[in-house]
């Protein structure tokens, strides 16, 4: 295998053979490089999958309230199921264990004023657990917390973009901020990755916000996550088991389907995640396709390349060639050239990916890469497909009788 | 040096059985120079390529250098022919995307021969054809002459115990011919051993020796007295 002469020998072969040698080479070039690519583009689209659900924490469940669509227990339909604190205590108390954070939710609209400049912003009154819950990534001052409820602080956090449209240069911690003619203290600002508009928010504690509006104890929605040591069917059961729980406590009927909404991303990422594994097994068949094609491709050309050859391996063999030796020389020329165009096939495949880079992300592919598993699989897979596209060509080669190869044409 | 018994050699035909040599006895001394005649289908090749270990007789006992050869693997073959045999082809068999010096070098290469050795030997044998000044063109560049004179050399580069020539002038002219033979006698004049198969009466007379097959079967076997090629050149 390391015997120099041999490789010089079949350098020779290779060097004086261009034609040949470029078409064997380009076949399995090809094929690797639609394999790569066609992989890249998959992970990319894995990749976009994936990132649609990282703005929220993937393991978040969401319930809100609508009205009843059923008579039960002698109320009526089309009544208004209304949170209120009581319900978001019941989740704290009830699943320990299980949840991990959870926080109510009220919406509001509002304009706010800070000297010359006003907007209207979404206003989120919450929990402190919220944060976690969301992903949100302070820049500057701190989230809210436990004392702003005890407190019913009249502290607001705001978003990146409500800091630039409203205090464009200024830094807009420790400001006032006028909502709706009532001043609060921004001790926080915010950026979230789920776009624009997550990042036009202002957090404020939902006690005050309740305080303040209605003095009541309304909430609109309440999202927890739950525990991550939960399994995916063990996650859906207990979103089950909350659904049923809510419907009890409000006397919902329990095929009710709007009266309480149970939402959570665990049977959407099971789904996703089926679908996507479907395409990447329909881009693992096409590219192992593409590579036995390019692998058949190199069987063929060696082959071919073996007929012609025939009296130059007569000869070689009447000169004294072992079997042996002409296997192991047709045999190395093939792996020789399928490693050699595979690489290169490889190398571009990876440089087009690079290029392509997030330029499709509008196509729902982000990132689009192969990982290094993936490359050192292919490399043995080169070098195996080329022994196995070398090998019946080459013994066949080994079975040529000088006599037959040399008789004159 | 060669040593053949009562050798038998039939092919298969679809269904019928062509005997091809019914019977050779023949040995042959070291140094000489054998030309084997005969008409096409006589069985000469057949011989030549038993004699070759290019193909195996189906009985027979056959002795080369007091080695018998019989029985033998594709790898022993392949090792005794390095050894023992040097070939000269009609159509020369050189091959063609080597040079020159390549095509001599080869029968070295497989006898594992450093690199450096076996380029000084193909080049000393390329001189021995005086070739020496076309070593690294490819045969396509050579005339009919002299790639026969490459295939000489390269026959010759292994230092067999004998030269086995299949029709050696065959596809020359005349005048060509008398200088292959000319070269021919002269590697013979140094002692080693030569069959030449050939159907033309006047490259047998340069021979030593001229053995005549006809139907499978030694019809005569004769010293010649040797017309030298040289005096054609």
């Amino acid at each position: 295998m390391f015997d120099r002469d041999r490789w010089q020998e079949i350098f020779e072969a290779i060097g004086k053979n261009k034609l040949r040698t470029f078409l064997s080479g380009f076949t399995v070039a090809l094929g690797i490089l639609i394999f790569t690519i066609l992989l890249g583009l998959g992970n990319g689209l894995l990749n976009s999958f994936l990132s649609s659900f990282v703005d929220d924490a993937q393991n978040v469940i969401f319930i809100r309230g609508g009205r009843t669509s059923k008579a039960f227990k002698g109320f009526q339909e089309n009544r208004r199921i209304q949170f209120e604190n009581e319900d978001f205590e019941f989740i704290n108390s009830n699943y320990t264990g299980k949840v991990e954070y959870a926080t109510p939710r009220i919406y509001r609209d509002g304009l706010a004023k800070y000297k010359k400049e006003s907007g209207s912003y979404s206003i989120r009154a919450v929990h402190p657990d919220h944060q976690y819950l969301e992903k949100t990534i302070m820049m500057k001052g701190r989230y809210l917390n436990e004392g702003d409820l005890v407190e019913r602080t009249k502290n607001v956090v705001i978003g990146r973009l409500i800091e630039k449209d409203l205090f464009k240069n200024e830094n807009a911690l420790g400001k006032t901020l006028d909502v709706d003619g009532i001043a609060y203290k921004i001790v926080g600002v915010f950026q979230d990755s789920g776009g624009d508009n997550e990042e036009r928010i202002l957090y404020m504690p939902y006690k005050t916000v309740q305080l303040l509006f209605g003095n009541n104890e309304h909430l609109d929605q309440i999202n927890l996550s739950y525990n991550m040591a939960m399994d995916t069917e063990q996650a859906i059961a207990f979103s089950k088991k909350i659904e049923e729980d809510f419907k009890k406590k409000f006397n919902v009927s329990p095929d009710d389907q709007s009266a309480i909404r149970v939402r959570s991303f665990v049977e959407d990422i099971k789904e996703t995640m089926v679908i996507l594994g479907g395409i990447y097994a329909l881009i693992f068949v096409v590219g192992i396709g593409t590579l036995i094609s390019g692998v058949i491709g190199i069987g063929n050309i060696m082959t071919f390349s073996i007929k012609e050859r025939t009296k130059e391996l007569g000869i070689r063999k009447a000169l004294g060639a072992s079997p042996k030796s002409i296997i192991a020389m047709v045999l190395q020329e093939s792996v020789l050239i399928t490693a050699v165009a595979g690489y290169l096939g490889l190398i571009l495949g990876m440089l087009i990916l690079k290029l392509i880079g997030n330029n499709l992300e509008e196509y729902f592919i982000l990132n689009p890469k192969v990982d290094t598993g993936v490359i050192v699989v292919a490399t043995i897979t080169l070098v195996l497909s080329g022994l196995l596209a070398g090998y019946i060509p080459a013994r066949r080669a080994a079975k040529i009788k000088p006599i037959i190869a040399l008789r004159d044409e | 040096m060669i040593e053949i018994k009562d050798l038998h050699k039939s092919y298969q035909m679809g269904s019928n059985s062509l005997h091809v040599l019914k019977g050779i006895n023949f040995s042959v001394k070291e140094g000489e120079l054998v030309a084997i005649m005969g008409s096409s289908g006589s069985g000469k090749s057949t011989l030549l390529n038993i004699l070759g270990m290019l193909d195996e007789a189906d009985t027979g006992s056959y002795f080369l250098d007091d080695v018998p050869i019989k029985g033998l693997n594709e790898t022993k073959a392949a090792q005794y022919r390095n050894k023992f045999l040097g070939f000269v082809f009609q159509s020369f068999n050189l091959i063609n995307y080597k040079s020159a010096l390549e095509n001599v070098a080869l029968p070295l290469y497989y006898q594992r021969k450093k690199r450096k050795e076996r380029t000084e030997k193909a080049m000393e044998y390329l001189g021995k054809v005086s070739l020496a000044e076309w070593a690294t063109h490819l045969p396509s560049e050579l005339s009919g002459g002299q790639k026969q004179r490459v295939a000489i050399a390269r026959a010759l580069a292994a230092d067999p115990k004998v030269l086995l020539a299949d029709e050696p002038t065959g596809a020359l002219d005349s005048k060509t011919s008398y200088e292959v033979m000319d070269i021919i006698q002269g590697i013979n004049d140094e002692g080693k051993t030569i069959l030449v198969v050939t159907h033309e009466e006047d490259i047998a007379n340069m021979c030593k020796r001229i053995v005549h097959l006809k139907d499978g079967v030694i019809v005569e076997d004769k010293p010649v007295e040797q017309v030298r090629a040289s005096q054609y050149v």
